[in-house]
């Protein structure tokens, strides 16, 4: 591991930093080769079935409503770790004070730590980048002079927080309020059924996209979005910029490592044909990047026309959100029969 | 997306950093590249600020001329809004609806303006006080440009 040595003075654990492009599946991943266990981000965020879709008109950000590209947060390491056979210790806490001593006594054990928090507390992310999102997760591997030495899967270099910015984003109250959760392999088994739990992830992937029994979620969800977009009133062109806007950003902007997922989903597909030796899913990889690259002109289309560097044209929002719908639709019933 | 597609457009959100993306190199295989930036977030990302940048102002010109609490201003340029604040003091709704009132929060006891304060990360002084410009940046600079440590970069 090309780990880079603790700075002088500092208690904790060298951590190898890579930057990934989801932060859960950053995290669990980048934790699990910290313990010697080989692990990509796309085949942690595949065998975790992360991948999906959901239109949540209930639940409201800043009055919009929630598109997801995945399953709720959580859920990345929750499925990858159940498919592995994988044991995590995993602790909340009601007193602030003591989720930070037992941070700093994990660090003095020489652990590196998985830790939720809140994106907008966190002093290290650019002022442009600081969200209300409670769900943001990354990796905490030092401490030094009252500073935290943390690996944050998103960012491309080692960043370092205060313990007071850090102990307020870890506490944070509210949806997902994090409640000072941290986390970290316990026990991972010697010997493990790849193959089968790529598998049964891509059967329970397959399964919540085509077959959910709720008409907002998985690839209906999407052609009810088109729908919906389609059915825009015109005249309300400031409020339609603003939930287009906002699918945009659902869409590309955290942490989806481009196209709401679908690449990292066709990488980790890739790697897949390889385990289970069926070139077949490699070739649903490039299908499903065909549908990635259509996502992206739709975000490109959606975010010009809010600009009014377009005209507004709801119906070919709505087309390129019905050909998505379309081909995932396809693309996700031949990879059921392929990965049986 | 192929890896020369990935677009790299420096986009000042990022501070000179960059993102990481999935896309195929030449032979179709995927990898991990760095992109400084895209077109399309970038356009809806200022969107969102904005928005948050409008709130604030308009809250800062209620509560100048008495309309508004500062209260009301402090939770925008927190980049709150009715429902976030809600949630992260721990109040129902209606509540913090009417704490938002000038008059109302003016009599707050000491106990609900510290649970305010903390929710946005202030001082309950600093609740009542209002800046000579409305903004919606998080107060504290980020360190973010000169990072403490950046021997992997």
């Amino acid at each position: 591991m090309n780990a880079t040595a603790l700075p002088s003075g500092a208690i904790g654990t060298p951590f190898d930093h890579q930057q990934s492009a989801h932060c859960e599946s950053g995290a669990i991943s980048s934790l699990l080769r910290h313990q010697g266990l080989p692990m990509s981000e796309p085949m942690a965020f595949g065998i975790s079935a992360g991948i999906g879709f959901a239109y949540l008109p209930f639940i409201k950000f800043g009055g919009l409503p929630l598109f997801a590209y995945r399953l709720p947060p959580g859920q990345v390491i929750r499925g990858l770790t159940k498919r592995l056979g994988i044991r995590m210790h995993t602790r909340r806490f009601k007193r602030a004070a003591d989720g930070m001593d037992a941070l700093d006594a994990c660090l003095t054990a020489g652990r590196a730590v998985g830790v939720q928090a809140s994106a907008y507390w966190l002093t290290y992310f650019p002022p442009d980048m600081r969200f209300h999102f409670n769900a943001h997760n990354l990796v905490v591997h030092g401490k030094r002079d009252g500073n935290y030495l943390i690996s944050d899967p998103v960012i491309d270099i080692r960043v370092e927080c205060e313990a007071e910015a850090l102990q307020k984003a870890r506490f944070t109250r509210g949806v997902l309020a994090p409640k000072g959760l941290l986390y970290y392999p316990e026990y991972i088994p010697s010997k493990m059924d790849l193959p089968g739990a790529i598998r049964s992830a891509i059967r329970r992937t397959t399964n919540l996209m085509l077959y959910t029994p709720a008409p907002i979620v998985g690839v209906r969800g999407i052609r009810m979005v088109a729908r919906k977009v389609r059915k825009l009133d015109p005249r309300d062109e400031h409020g339609n910029k603003l939930l287009l806007g906002h699918i945009v950003r659902m869409q590309e902007e955290i942490g989806t490592g481009g196209a709401g997922f679908r690449f990292l989903y066709a990488s980790f597909l890739q790697e897949a044909a390889e385990v289970l030796d069926r070139p077949r899913l490699a070739d649903l990889a490039d299908r499903l990047t065909d549908v990635g690259d259509e996502w992206r002109s739709f975000a490109l289309d959606a975010a010009k026309m809010c600009k009014d560097r377009m005209p507004m044209d709801y119906a070919l929002l709505a087309d390129q959100l019905q050909r998505c719908a379309d081909a995932e639709d396809s693309i996700f019933r031949q990879l059921r029969a392929a990965a049986k | 997306m192929k890896k020369d597609e990935v677009p790299q457009q420096n986009a000042k959100a990022f501070m000179g950093h960059d993102k990481l993306l999935y896309a195929q190199d030449s032979d179709g295989r995927y990898t991990r590249v760095p992109s400084s930036g895209w077109e399309a977030e970038e356009i809806v990302l200022d969107q969102a600020i904005a928005e948050f940048e409008r709130q604030a102002a308009d809250a800062w010109r209620r509560a100048k001329t008495g309309q508004g609490s500062t209260l009301e201003y402090h939770m925008f340029q927190e980049r709150m809004d009715l429902v976030l604040l809600a949630q992260s003091t721990g109040y129902f709704k209606w509540r913090v609806r009417r704490h938002l009132k000038p008059g109302v929060f003016r009599n707050l006891p000491a106990r609900c303006r510290e649970r305010y304060a903390e929710a946005l990360g202030k001082t309950p002084e600093q609740l009542d006080t209002l800046p000579d410009q409305p903004s919606a940046q998080p107060p504290d600079p980020s360190p973010y440009q000169s990072p403490l440590q950046s021997d992997n970069s």
